[in-house]
């Protein structure tokens, strides 16, 4: 079954950049396929935009600028959401420490 | 290029929720662009599904049980040879290969090509012998231990935590929590498989398989990773996927290098969460998910029929990862006739 991976619910804090793994393929529909694993999991929008920030290395920092330009979302929100969508990133082994 | 004109013996036409491999061997050598080939199926039961697939076989046979010995076996086989000049056997079923393995000299002798596992390696992955085996090869293997008798079954948590893997020598496989649901499991499979029986650690983790093809000499023709994407209740995968996983295929490489496997080979593994592979099981021949290998790129049972006929077959170097099977059911429309030919006169 594909899982959603959404970005709604509150998140623990850590301050750290991620980097996607490797070999991850990411389609515009926000369909995420993890060859080594088999898995495969969809997002929604601004999950998808953020792993593509992700694909495209770029800091936490730039990420926030992005999306803070684009939404209205207060920094420390952001903050919180985006940390817990890394946390469901990361226990998902989609993404690896910087 | 010029086709090879073969006749081709398979068995395993059980495409039944619990499949064996004849059918989708048979479609992928049908597909394959080096033989043409006519089929003679060779059937156990006759409401085998593949005995009615008239695209798929060209002719049908019934065969004795392997548990009527290797002489009743070889008797059908000298008359079916002798209507139909087979080439080529390729036997899909745990439980009949030791028979045919043991045959292979006199399958020879009547001009029947096999390309089977040599009787030390079908002995040695024995589920029985995995620990050993495991010591041998230097591999991550669970614990196992055969057990003969219902009343050893108390000794188990000795030495195993619960839950425990009952299995049986050739098929079936079952979790237990306790003394009792090993009991029950033991009961079903020492009736249905025989003894031993085997308990084997639980290996917590995921689930992932290898198809692959050795050439006898340590080389390894072909080899696709899988994860099961949907599993029926009776274990076996109804969807799957291909894997980029280059451990699995590194310790693919090394099992049939260190061993020189011969034949097909279907690796049972689980991933644990550290990211260690465990083998639980070497299935010697081709499983039944064999056709997604096909379908990513790599026609291993037309390699196996290449090396069986002596030819050179150079390894498949990639594969699609990605690629998904996907199994569905259908109901054929089968005369009566055609059933009554099969029961009473044993071919079809």
């Amino acid at each position: 079954m594909v899982q959603d991976l959404n970005i709604f619910i509150p998140a623990k804090f850590k301050r750290k950049d991620m980097k996607l793994k490797k070999n991850i393929a990411v389609s515009e529909s926000g369909f995420i396929f993890d060859p080594s694993t088999g898995e495969s999991f969809s997002m929604n929008n601004i999950g998808t935009e953020i792993v593509e920030y992700l694909k495209q290395d770029k800091s936490f920092e730039e990420i926030k600028k992005s999306m803070l330009e684009k939404y209205e979302v207060d920094s420390t929100s952001f903050e919180k959401y985006y940390y817990d969508f890394i946390n469901s990133l990361q226990q998902l082994k989609l993404i690896v420490d910087e | 290029m010029n086709k090879i004109n073969i006749n081709l013996a398979v068995t395993g036409l059980n495409n039944t929720d619990n499949p064996g491999p004849g059918i989708p061997v048979i479609r992928a050598i049908r597909e394959s662009g080096s033989f043409n080939v006519r089929v003679i199926g060779l059937a156990y039961e006759t409401l085998e599904p593949g005995i009615y697939m008239t695209d798929m076989v060209d002719k049908v046979y019934m065969v004795p049980y392997p548990s009527e010995g290797s002489e009743a076996l070889i008797q059908r086989l000298e008359y079916i040879n002798s209507v139909e000049n087979i080439d080529v056997l390729i036997p899909n079923f745990d439980a009949e290969l030791f028979t045919f393995m043991k045959s292979a000299q006199k399958l020879e002798e009547m001009g029947i090509k096999t390309f089977l596992p040599t009787l030390k390696q079908f002995e040695e992955r024995h589920k029985s012998n995995l620990p050993e085996f495991g010591k041998r090869y230097n591999l991550h293997v669970p614990k196992s231990s055969p057990v003969l008798d219902r009343k050893d079954i108390g000794e188990i948590r000795k030495e195993y935590e619960y839950p425990v893997m009952v299995k049986g020598k050739f098929y079936d496989a079952y979790i237990a929590y306790n003394e009792e649901q090993v009991k029950m499991h033991f009961n079903k499979i020492s009736a249905k498989w025989g003894l031993p029986v085997i308990i084997q650690e639980f290996i917590k983790g995921t689930e992932v398989n290898v198809v692959a093809l050795g050439d006898g000499k340590g080389n390894t023709i072909g080899a696709v990773p899988m994860r099961k994407q949907y599993i029926t209740d009776k274990g076996k995968a109804w969807g799957g996927i291909s894997l980029d996983a280059p451990d699995m295929l590194d310790l693919t490489h090394h099992i049939i290098s260190a061993t020189k496997w011969r034949g097909g080979m279907e690796l049972e593994l689980i991933r644990t969460e550290d990211d260690k592979l465990y083998v639980i099981e070497i299935n010697p021949r081709i499983p039944a998910w064999v056709y997604l290998a096909v379908g990513a790129g790599q026609n291993l049972p037309e390699a196996l029929v290449k090396l069986a006929l002596g030819k050179e077959v150079k390894p498949y170097k990639s594969f699609d990862v990605g690629k998904m099977f996907v199994r569905y059911s259908y109901d054929m429309i089968v005369d009566l006739e055609k059933f009554e030919q099969i029961s009473t006169k044993g071919e079809i």
